[in-house]
This record gives C-alpha cells, sequence and structure tokens, in this order.
C-alpha cells in the first residue's frame, strides 16, 4: 500500500484512488462478489487482447492482464506494469519493467513476456485490431530481465498513452492462444464465450491492497429493457449501454442510481470529399449550418451529450482548441451555400441505419431543415447487419460512429490522414497531414497543443465529417456498489473497474 | 407433414415406411443445407470481416480469410464441411476457434431442457383445456376457453415475458429476471430461475395444440359411435378417453408436434429478453459474425429436430388409427 501510494503521488495520478478522497467517508472494503451486464456478447468473446472488440472483451482483459501504462482521468498516461517509460528524441523508448509482478499461474514477468506480448500485434495472421499502430514498431528487443527497447519508425510521443489499451495488455511469453493468464486484479474461473466469464480475486495482485471484491461474474444482456429490468430486479450490480429514455427508470429506484460519462464517443455524418456533389463545399458547409446541435442534444440523447463542433476533439480533452467558433443552425447562411453549390432540388440519400447510434434520427432532422433551404435529402435505411462492410464510408453520405481514443494523435491518424486506412471522408489536407507528423515528435509542450489546436481548426473549416455531438456514456449501478468514477475513455469506468470497486453492504 | 401417408394404402408394416421416410429425411436436411450454406454466402460481408468489424483493413482481412480458409472457392468448402460431417465432425467455429461441437454441446442441454419442461407443461394444460371446451360445447366455459386461447395466441411473446419480468420480477421480486443456467445450479434454483421462460412459451404454444384437440375432438363427439357407446351405458370420461381421444389421436399429435417443433428455433425472443444461452440466439450469433460451420450445426439441429417430431407424430398417428395402415 506504502509503495504503491508513494509511487503514485509521484507520478501525479491517484486515479484510482480519487473516489474514495472525493466521497470523503466511504473507504474501500474487501470481499463481495458482483454480476455485470454489458451489452454485447457472442461466440466471438475472446481472451486476446488483440482480438478485443468490444465493451466485453475490454472489460474481460482488464480483469486478467495488464497493461504497461495506464490512461488516468486527466486521459495522460501514467506508469503501471512499466515503472518507467521515458525516450530522448520520442523514436528509441527505454522501458523499466516494475520487480515482483507474476502470472497467475507462476512466474515472474520479464521483458521477455514484454518483447512477446507487443510483437505478436504484428503477425497479419493473429488479426490485431491494434495492427497498424503495432506496424510503426521497427523493434522491439530485451534490455536485461527488467528493460525493453522499442524503436519506432518515426517519432511519436504519445506511445505510452497507446501503450495503455486493452490490446496491448501483457501476456505470457510464448502464449499462442491466451487462457486468462496475466498480471491482472482477477484469475479466470471460468469462460464461456457468449455465455460468461467468472474471474476470482487475485491475492498476489502487484497492487497491493487491491482489488476489494473476491468474485466478479461478467455476462451480457444485448436486450436494453431486459438490462435494465436485470439491474432492477436485482440479479446484476452493475449494467453498462443505459438508453437515455431510460434513465428516469433508474433513478427512480432508491437502491439503484445512474453514472454519466462524458466521452469523446461520435457519431458523425460523412460527406465524401473524393467525389461529387458531397465534395462540393458549399455543400458540406450548407450542411454543417443545418445541424440543430441542442435539438439533437436534446431530443435523440436527453441531454446525455456534450455539443460537437465538427471536429474530433471533445471539449473535455487537454488538447481541446476553445476558440474555434461554434457552428450553429443558420438556415440563411445554408440557402446561401446551397444556392452557391449549385445542388437546389437535388435529390441526395442519406445511408443510416441502427448501426449507429442516433443516425436515423439525425438524419431526420437534417432533412426536416433541409427541405427549408431547397436540399433535397433522402434517408435510405440500411439494417445493422453488415453496415461497416457495405455501406460505411462507401456512399456519398453515410454515418459513422468512433469510439474515444487515448490520445488526440490516434483519432486523428485513423480517421482524418489522408492515407488512413479508415479516412472516412476521403479527404487530402497535406497541411494537416505535415502538422499530424510534426505533433507527434514535437518535444515542447506548447508547440505541440498549438499544432493540435490548428488541426482542429482545418478539420472544424474544411473536413467533411459532421460531428453534432458527443455522446455520453450512461452506467446503472447499484448503490451499494461503490468507487465507481467515470473514465473519460468508456464506461464502466472506462472498462476498469473492477480492480477499483467495492461492495459495502 | 403428411406426406409418407400416401403409400400406406398397400399392405404393409411400419419398417418399410419408416425407413423411407428416414431417407426422405437425410435428403432433405442435404438440400436444407446446400440452402442454407448458398443463401449465406449471398450476405453481405463474410467471418473476416465480420470479426474484425469496422476496423477492418484491407491486408487483415486477407490474412484472416487465409487462416479461415474463406479464400478458397465455396463449393470446395462446402464439400468440406460435407465430408467432415459425414465422419460426425461438425468442424471448428470459424469465429470461436474451437470445435462446434463444443459449443452446441453447451448450449443443445439448455435449449431440450427448455422445450421439455415447456412440453411438459403445455401438452397436458392443451389437452386439459381442448378437451374439456370440446365436451362443455356451447357453455360459458367452452367460451371462457376460447377467449382465454385466442387472446395467448394473439399477444405477443415478447410482450407476455416483458410483463411478467415487469411484475414478477421488478415489482415482486418473486423470480429472477434472467434465466442463468449453469452447472453448479441445483435443480431447484435451474426450475425457478426459467419459470417465466417456461409460463412465456407456454402462453405462445398453448392455445394451437388446444384449440386443435378441441376441433378434433368436437368432430368426433357427434359420430353415431358415440351415442352408440353413450347408449351403452359408458361414462363421459369413458368416451372420450377410450373411444374419441384414439381415434383423433393422429391431427393432435400433428398439432402438438408443430407447436413444439416452435420450441427449438422459435425460442429466440424468450432467450433474448431472459438472456437464455439457447441454440437459437447461438443461430442469430452464427448468421451476424457469418460463422458457416456453426450456422449449418444449428440449421441442423433444428431441421432434424423438426422432422423427428413430424415423424414421431405421423407414428403415432399410424399406431393409433389401424385404418390408416391397413386397407
Amino acid at each position: 500500500m506504502m509503495d504503491f501510494s508513494r509511487r503514485s503521488l509521484l507520478a501525479g495520478m491517484g486515479a484510482g484512488m480519487m473516489p474514495a478522497a472525493a466521497w470523503g467517508a466511504a473507504l474501500p472494503k474487501r470481499g463481495g462478489s458482483i454480476r455485470v451486464a454489458t451489452q454485447s456478447s457472442s461466440t466471438a468473446d475472446t481472451l486476446d487482447p488483440a482480438k478485443g472488440a468490444l465493451s466485453t472483451d475490454y472489460v474481460r482483459h482488464f480483469m486478467l492482464y495488464s497493461g504497461l501504462t495506464r490512461i488516468g482521468h486527466d486521459m495522460i498516461a501514467h506508469p503501471a506494469l512499466a515503472e518507467r517509460i521515458e525516450s530522448a528524441d520520442r523514436i528509441t523508448w527505454h522501458i523499466s519493467l516494475r520487480r515482483g509482478v507474476h502470472f497467475h499461474q507462476g512466474g515472474e514477468l520479464t521483458s521477455a513476456d514484454v518483447v512477446y506480448s507487443l510483437l505478436r500485434h504484428k503477425d497479419p495472421k493473429l488479426g490485431s485490431k491494434m495492427a497498424s499502430i503495432a506496424a510503426q514498431f521497427t523493434q522491439v528487443r530485451a534490455d536485461g530481465r527488467y528493460g525493453v527497447v522499442i524503436a519506432l519508425s518515426g517519432p511519436n510521443a504519445d506511445l505510452p498513452a497507446m501503450l495503455a489499451q486493452s490490446h496491448f495488455l501483457i501476456l505470457r511469453k510464448g502464449t499462442a492462444k491466451p487462457d486468462g493468464n496475466g498480471t491482472g486484479p482477477f484469475k479466470l474461473a471460468e469462460f464461456k464465450p457468449g455465455i460468461r466469464t467468472v474471474a476470482v480475486r487475485n491475492p498476489d495482485y502487484w497492487v497491493s491492497g487491491k482489488p476489494y471484491l473476491d468474485r466478479i461474474e461478467l455476462i451480457a444482456i444485448p436486450d436494453e429493457v431486459s438490462r435494465i429490468n436485470a439491474l432492477l430486479a436485482g440479479d446484476v450490480q452493475l449494467i453498462n449501454a443505459v438508453a437515455p429514455q431510460s434513465t428516469k427508470r433508474v433513478e427512480s429506484s432508491p437502491a439503484h442510481k445512474i453514472a454519466t460519462t462524458p466521452s469523446a464517443l461520435y457519431s458523425n455524418l460523412i460527406a465524401r470529399m473524393d467525389r461529387l456533389p458531397s465534395g462540393n463545399p458549399d455543400f458540406i458547409a450548407a450542411l454543417k449550418h443545418l445541424v440543430d446541435r441542442p435539438l439533437i442534444k436534446r431530443a435523440l440523447f436527453r441531454g446525455f451529450a456534450t455539443i460537437g463542433n465538427d471536429q474530433p476533439i471533445p471539449p473535455f480533452h487537454p488538447y481541446y482548441n476553445p476558440h474555434i467558433p461554434q457552428t450553429a443552425l443558420d438556415l440563411d447562411r445554408a440557402r446561401w451555400h446551397i444556392n452557391r453549390s449549385g445542388l437546389r432540388g437535388v435529390r441526395l440519400p442519406i445511408f443510416a441505419g441502427p448501426a449507429v447510434e442516433g443516425a436515423v434520427d439525425m438524419a431526420s432532422v437534417l432533412q426536416e431543415y433541409g427541405a427549408r433551404v431547397g436540399l433535397d435529402l433522402a434517408i435510405t435505411r440500411v439494417p445493422a447487419d453488415g453496415y461497416w462492410s457495405t455501406h460505411w464510408m462507401r456512399h456519398p453520405l453515410s454515418f459513422g460512429s468512433t469510439n474515444p481514443r487515448p490520445t488526440a494523435d490516434l483519432v486523428f491518424s485513423l480517421f482524418y490522414k489522408s492515407d488512413a486506412a479508415w479516412n472516412e471522408t476521403g479527404w487530402k489536407n497535406p497541411r494537416f497531414d505535415q502538422l499530424l507528423l510534426a505533433a507527434r515528435g514535437e518535444v515542447d509542450e506548447n508547440r505541440r497543443r498549438a499544432m493540435y489546436h490548428e488541426m482542429q481548426a482545418i478539420v472544424h473549416d474544411q473536413c467533411g465529417s459532421i460531428i453534432p455531438v458527443f455522446i455520453s456514456l450512461i452506467d446503472g449501478l447499484d448503490r451499494r456498489l461503490q468507487g465507481m468514477n467515470p473514465h473519460p475513455m468508456g464506461g464502466l469506468m472506462g472498462y476498469q473497474f473492477a480492480e477499483n470497486v467495492w461492495w459495502a453492504a | 407433414m403428411v406426406g409418407g401417408m400416401s403409400g400406406s394404402h398397400r399392405q404393409q408394416t411400419l419398417w418399410p415406411l419408416l425407413a423411407r421416410r428416414i431417407a426422405s429425411a437425410l435428403v432433405t436436411l442435404l438440400m436444407v443445407s446446400m440452402l442454407i450454406f448458398a443463401l449465406a454466402g449471398l450476405l453481405p460481408g463474410d467471418a473476416a470481416q465480420e470479426a474484425l468489424g469496422q476496423s477492418a483493413t484491407p491486408e487483415q482481412v486477407a490474412a484472416l480469410r487465409h487462416e479461415m480458409g474463406l479464400d478458397q472457392p465455396a463449393p470446395l468448402r462446402y464439400a468440406q464441411w460435407l465430408a467432415g460431417m459425414l465422419r460426425a465432425d461438425a468442424g471448428q467455429s470459424l469465429v470461436a476457434g474451437m470445435p462446434v461441437a463444443d459449443i452446441i454441446a453447451e448450449r443443445l442441454p439448455n435449449t431440450l431442457m427448455l422445450a421439455g419442461m415447456t412440453a411438459a407443461l403445455a401438452v397436458p394444460l392443451a389437452l386439459a383445456m381442448g378437451i374439456t371446451a370440446a365436451i362443455r360445447r356451447g357453455t360459458w366455459l367452452d367460451r371462457a376457453i376460447n377467449l382465454a386461447s385466442l387472446s395467448m395466441v394473439a399477444m405477443p411473446e415478447f410482450l407476455v415475458a416483458t410483463l411478467g419480468v415487469l411484475l414478477f420480477c421488478v415489482k415482486l421480486m418473486w423470480l429472477p429476471s434472467l434465466a442463468m443456467v449453469s452447472a453448479e445450479a441445483t435443480w431447484g434454483e435451474t426450475l425457478r430461475s426459467c419459470a417465466l421462460p417456461i409460463l412465456s412459451l407456454t402462453v405462445v404454444v398453448v392455445a394451437q395444440m388446444a384449440r386443435m384437440t378441441r376441433a378434433a375432438i368436437a368432430d368426433q363427439l357427434d359420430r353415431p359411435y358415440v351415442e352408440m357407446a353413450r347408449l351403452k351405458g359408458a361414462s363421459l370420461a369413458r368416451v372420450v378417453l377410450g373411444h374419441v381421444l384414439p381415434n383423433c389421436l393422429g391431427p393432435i399429435v400433428n398439432a402438438m408436434a408443430l407447436s413444439l417443433s416452435y420450441l427449438m428455433g422459435g425460442a429466440i425472443i424468450v432467450e433474448t429478453i431472459f438472456n437464455f444461452p439457447g441454440l437459437a440466439s447461438l443461430m442469430v450469433n452464427a448468421v451476424t459474425s457469418r460463422d458457416m460451420p456453426l450456422l449449418q450445426a444449428c440449421a441442423m439441429i433444428f431441421c432434424s429436430a423438426y422432422l423427428l417430431l413430424m415423424l414421431a407424430a405421423d407414428m403415432v398417428a399410424l399406431i393409433a388409427n389401424p385404418r390408416l395402415r391397413a386397407q
């Protein structure tokens, strides 16, 4: 305990300790068993961090494995298994590992485990979700028993934050098929894909005193109404993905409450800029002025959202640019742009469907206002099944959905860089690309911030990605479950509630 | 459903008929498997794309496709699957990376248990309702049973199940809202957690059976032989159970087989609402993840169950009614 406190103070994090301090009297208590229900589970459930695709996977992986770093509530990377992570040039990184950390099935954590865990992402046969990021690792090698050296293909100041993602959690070396043997707060007791995961407390967890719970059973209840019913009936103690419409029901129960996380999750309307008519700058400007953001926030999300400004960095992010003027609904300007674009009266389909939260309703709002300025938008509803492979980015106008990423660099690199595989709008902005690469290597924090500010301004002004709001994530929980402190990286405390919560019954 | 009876006009025993029915069932299964394979191939995307989801890059998809064997031509993949099935090997699940047999073994007992318990409740209930209504034809009791069974048919199961959860789980807190079946649970716990799913499914299937039973019995009650039996002095119970019921067992059993076959694959809504780990949700899972071997295995199970129930119904009808067997 002492050791951890000192270190966490030195590292300036204390992230996990905050709730106890903030809520005063409540002190963590050992023991107890809870059942948690997320919204998705299938035969694709996996014990392999590299393949984690859904919230259920992330929660499972953070229970069983630990990462080199972790993202704090301040959105900054803090040390975890890596005691120190340093670089002089932001190309070659030196990691020194915490000592005396043991795997569940025995054996001390060494550099060989880390090297193995990182390099396996480069194997295309694995199908790692982080393959594109791992492609930046030109070399990963052991430097003694507790040292690891990572060499990147170019400078990237965000490596510590990228390594905090669940996909980069550390496995035992040589584990071809991960079986839950990690250094995480819980040990695997039962795993049945699509049915449930049971994990029990790891008494030798490297953060002394944690975790508090004895046992966690993780299931999924895909149907939202059933999920809420299970919470209210006392069959589960924690759920995620509560719909804004259901919050009143949860709050009306004296034994339950909701936990809201303002997040960087957004559903965006994508206007393809590499083809006409959606690539017409006046058309895009008109669309941006047709979005009634307060209405979308109020009507679609019952206020559980943050107004967006057509760029992917949310207001609570350290690099957010507060100086960009907020675009608002302005029918006169929209009409002026439509007339200039020459698209008056042309019928244009928007592809929307339930795969993207709020897409159909947002499209309806746009259609309504569009009709008032002479823009004939038609909504083509498509099923969720197969949406990402058949419709997303494939039409002049479609909807996308982007989950929170740990850094501004990641969201820009994945979705806005000219050569990115998911450059949704297909835009090409040399200045933006240049800034993005420069910011990765920039040592001076102020200059780096200024670069991110300019990138946000460029996306806001010129890109066809229209982001009306950032969607808040809502969890529901039993009031006896304490220590839940919303984390901007995602619901369920950034999927890392397991080691931080306790049962006060 | 009754196609196998056309040849029964000749004098014959049950066995050749049974053999022919089994052979035709196998052909049906083969055709269904081809149809499912072809139709699933028409769905957008494949298992590799679905597994990688939104984050798929072309190189990753190609690598994963190769890993899953999806880069081979479809007829070859079908032939490989068929060859595996002939060796009683359902193959590897593309998505879960484990044998399909293991995944099925996890879920099939649950589905069979749910179907079995529902049948154990629904069949006697339907018989009782049908017989009572037929005997008391035209009375208020008949009308009440009619009204009840018609409203049961009309009410969608998601409504019944959701109302049940709201009342018994959230308000009264008598029953759990989730049907969690696990190895360590006792029979009592399992029964308690499955009570609502069983009741919801019963509501769905009982009405059809009750109405068929009533119609079949009512039809027989007007026959001269019933009047004869009554005049002989046989009690009403004896007439109905000993004379009428065997004569109309065929249509009743047929209606029951149809209703019960629904319990295998049609329980999807109940499985979803109660989070019951059964086969129907597994099959939906297999479709959305484009997991062909798993999808085929589920389809084969549902199809076999249907064929078996129909076969059993026809056999029962033949045994109960010698006139169908002999000229």
